[in-house]
């Protein structure tokens, strides 16, 4: 009998400059690829790449909408890397972001003929909580129950989405909006501050800076990032030291899910200035790819937020230039995480195939 | 046909920074049993794999019956006559014997044949099975009965035994010898890997040592004793370690009453009634043959699983059995479970960041949660230097060490912290000789400053050598405990073969 399947062979040692390149050649290999189909599509692959990659970012409006897009992705992304390093696979992000919007949100309502500087903290402070307790349901339930976070944290986004749904056309719905899906803005106090004239860039990246900044202090300098790096590593040598496995599950979920809170406040209070149905355009389950293009590294956390985020923008410019449909983006952020999965799996293991008789 | 069954010529194998065989050749002659004789890490494991088709040399030949073997796979292998007993058993242990017997078999063979062939094997060797008992629920020594039936349904030529007695007790060797024996009568070749040298003496006819992958000599069997034959295993002399009963003190240091937990797990073993003292300055040993409750024991003793468990566990008249690893570490009780990669030592982490795995009282490692980078490299410096650690610096992953330097950085990190009662399993499990000698010595120094020790192993030779005092656990009972300096090997081996306490 003759194998023809190749075989995968852990390499002793896998090359550290290797591993610190594997983000980079992912992103080399995603527009590489990128171009090859532009080019099947027809397309010059110059004005395609152009289109895509360059002309969003040309000009300041073009970098303020980037950083608005990646502010979002770089805050939930540092909050997944809690749940990620310690082996929780947290994808609820979504439904995190939505229930610290509908939190947050909620209050902005409720104040919205209110002037005072308290509302933006209180709905920050909101925000976070609706996100920490959303993330707190599937931790709960691991503890208590031993479910698979990555289930219950899934079908939670849904539920979150329908609560979301129900209140902007229930009880939330704008008395003045001609029965239109959504609720009423905010007052002038509930919004984030923006930070230049007549750009969107807002607040909200100064909050997902210090976050960034947090987390990656709590990472490399105290015993809570060193519990969740052992706990994840390995749960055994974790209990040897003593560690509490539990209290480790709900402070990775809470981070977690109170950094998407935050975003998803961020985007209401923000861009958007009340709720609706459509509040996030996937920020939660873009924000793994974020996470892991970033190594779970808060300062990668940064670029890779930056690399996800004109995905975006290059799509909605394919779209308008290129009569292309936005999609395309996803496809992007798809071939980023293909490739970047791909080469960490090479970087690790080498492809043996057996030598014939 | 020629004298040789097996030549083994330039055989060499390297994996990523260990050259594991290095130009190996040797013959084996035809009807007897050999030996293949070296510590830890020599490169025994690799070169059978290599013959049994597991791995692929990079260099040389292997001669079988006069033709060249070219071997892909166990069951190719098997198809040349070539059988091996692996030193870790490879049974379904949620399978019967009989389901077992025929996973393990090449050609189709109906139930009826395979029944009067195992019966005939097993009346011919005195290996006696109950075909439709679960592995799960066998001993050691009965697994490898089940083993040895399942290759010699393939009647081989050449038969490989991979450290066949590192699991058996003496009176389960005695009777695996009886087997080998008949074997050999038969005309068939035995291939015995062990690193005991009195079975060498007592059981092969030639021997091959193996030292750092390399063959230091193959020759017949005379005039060797125990003593000679380390020399050349090991390549030096190491000093005889001596026990010292003067520093014992009468004052009892931990008391177990009466220890016992149920899991209602097939594959956990409950513990009974399990009671003992000890006084401090005492090294008290737990024997036993794998499987026995020793793991069970050793979470009860640190406190990693200790759901349901009733009796009376007194440190210092304090009961501790429902204390977490961490409060039991803040009594000065440290531990060093059997297994070092992912237990007692993260590899992904560096030596430094391995010292905060275990924090004691007195250690100064952190301050409000901030953790003192400083001390810990300090620390970890001290604990290479003291126990001749072998490696580039305190930044190192604990994954570059040898299992030896390795096991050597955690019991140093743990007898450094001055503990008052060290528990640890399997101290040498898997180590080099050297690094083996260091520890046994150093756990003796602990001891003499007045720690208590409770070593859990199931090597004897170890257990003698470094005990004050020993029990023997079998199937979760603990038996009463005896003077290592009176009890005699058989009556040991009766203990873990299941005899009661008289």
């Amino acid at each position: 009998m003759i194998n023809i399947l190749p075989e995968f062979k852990a390499r002793g040692n896998p090359s550290t400059l290797m591993n610190f390149l594997v983000p980079i050649i992912a992103v080399i290999l995603t527009i590489f690829t990128g171009s090859v189909i532009f080019v099947l599509m027809g397309f010059k692959p110059t004005f395609a790449l152009y289109t895509f990659f360059i002309s969003p970012i040309s000009n300041s409006y073009g970098i303020s909408e980037l950083l608005v897009k990646a502010t979002p992705l770089a805050l939930i992304a540092v909050g997944l890397a809690f749940c990620f390093k310690n082996n929780l696979y947290n994808i609820g992000a979504e439904g995190q972001l939505t229930m610290g919007a509908v939190f947050g949100g909620g209050i902005g309502i409720f104040f919205h003929d209110t002037s005072g500087f308290w509302v933006l903290p209180l709905m920050i402070v909101g925000g976070a909580i609706g996100g920490a307790l959303w993330g707190m349901i599937p931790a709960i339930l691991k503890v208590k129950f031993n479910t698979n976070e990555i289930l219950t944290s899934l079908m939670l986004v849904y539920i979150a989405l329908l609560i979301l749904d129900y209140l902007v056309v229930g009880p939330w719905k704008d008395p003045y909006g001609y029965s239109f899906p959504k609720t009423r803005s905010f007052g002038e106090s509930g919004r984030m501050p923006l930070l230049f004239q007549g750009l969107r860039v807002h607040f909200g990246i100064i909050i997902a800076l210090a976050a960034v900044f947090a987390s990656w202090f709590i990472f490399s300098k105290t015993m809570l990032g060193y519990q969740l790096k052992v706990t994840g590593f390995s749960p055994t040598a974790s209990k040897y030291a003593g560690f509490n496995q539990n209290n480790l599950i709900y402070i990775a979920f809470i981070f977690s899910g109170a950094f998407a809170g935050i975003a998803g406040l961020g985007e209401v209070s923000g861009p958007i200035g009340l709720l609706y149905r459509d509040i996030s355009p996937n920020y939660g389950f873009t924000a793994i790819i974020v996470a892991f293009l970033g190594r779970l590294n808060p300062i990668g956390i940064i670029f890779a937020s930056l690399v996800i985020a004109l995905t975006y923008l290059g799509a909605e410019d394919a779209q308008l230039f290129m009569q292309i449909p936005a999609a395309v983006g996803f496809v992007f952020q798809g071939l980023v995480l293909f490739f970047l999965l791909g080469t960490e799996l090479l970087v690790n293991y080498k492809i043996s195939f057996r030598s014939k008789l | 046909m020629s004298e040789n069954i097996l030549a083994i010529k330039n055989i060499s194998k390297s994996f990523p920074k260990v050259i594991a065989n290095k130009n190996v050749s040797f013959n084996i002659k035809r009807n007897t049993v050999h030996a293949l004789l070296g510590e830890n890490g020599a490169g025994k494991s690799t070169l059978v794999k290599i013959l049994y088709g597991l791995l692929k040399s990079d260099e040389g030949e292997i001669t079988f019956n006069n033709h060249t073997l070219k071997v892909q796979s166990p069951s190719e292998a098997r198809k040349n006559k070539i059988g091996m007993v692996f030193q870790h058993f490879s049974l379904f242990d949620s399978l019967t014997v009989r389901e077992n017997l025929i996973l393990g078999i090449d050609q189709n063979m109906s139930f009826s044949n395979l029944q009067d062939k195992v019966n005939e094997i097993s009346n011919r060797y005195k290996l006696p099975l109950d075909l439709d008992a679960p592995i799960n629920t066998l001993s050691a020594g009965q697994k490898q009965r089940v083993e040895i039936v399942r290759i010699l349904l393939q009647d081989p030529e050449l038969l490989i035994m991979d450290e066949p007695t590192s699991v058996l007790t003496p009176q389960e060797v005695e009777s695996l010898f009886e087997t080998l024996n008949t074997l050999l009568k038969e005309g068939r070749t035995i291939l015995y890997i062990t690193h005991k040298l009195e079975e060498v003496i007592n059981l092969c006819h030639e021997v091959t040592i193996l030292r750092n992958g390399e063959v230091i000599e193959s020759s017949k069997l005379v005039n060797e004793t125990a003593e000679t034959l380390a020399t050349k295993m090991l390549g030096k002399k190491l000093t005889e370690i001596k026990t010292d009963y003067s520093k014992i003190t009468p004052k009892i240091n931990l008391s177990s009453k009466n220890l016992s937990i149920e899991f209602n797990d097939p594959f956990l073993v409950d513990l009974k009634n399990i009671s003992f003292d000890i006084k401090e300055g005492e090294i008290f040993g737990i024997a036993g043959v794998a499987g026995n409750g020793q793991s069970e024991l050793m979470n009860l003793l640190t406190g990693e699983a200790i759901d349901g468990v009733s009796g009376e566990l007194d440190f210092n008249n304090i009961d501790i059995k429902n204390f977490s690893p961490k409060k039991r570490r803040d009594m000065s009780i440290a531990f060093v479970p059997e297994n070092r990669l992912g237990h007692s030592a993260v590899p992904e982490l560096t030596l430094s960041e391995n010292i905060l795995l275990s924090q004691f009282p007195a250690s100064d490692f952190q301050n409000n949660g901030m953790i003192n980078f400083k001390n810990i490299e300090v620390q970890a410096k001290k604990v290479i230097e003291k126990f001749n650690v072998v490696t580039p610096g305190p930044e190192a992953k604990a994954s570059s060490l040898s299992g030896g330097n390795l096991q050597k950085f955690v019991i140093g990190r743990e007898i450094l912290s001055k503990p008052k009662l060290l528990i640890i399993s399997h101290p040498t499990w898997g180590i080099d000789a050297g690094a083996e000698h260091a520890i046994r010595q150093s756990l003796i120094e602990l001891a003499k400053n007045g720690t208590s020790i409770i070593v859990i192993s199931q090597d004897l030779d170890e257990l003698i050598e470094i005990t004050h005092r020993l029990s023997v656990i079998f199937n979760g009972k603990l038996s009463k405990s005896y003077d290592t300096r009176e009890i005699s090997i058989s009556k040991i081996g009766l203990l873990m073969g299941g005899q009661q306490d008289d």
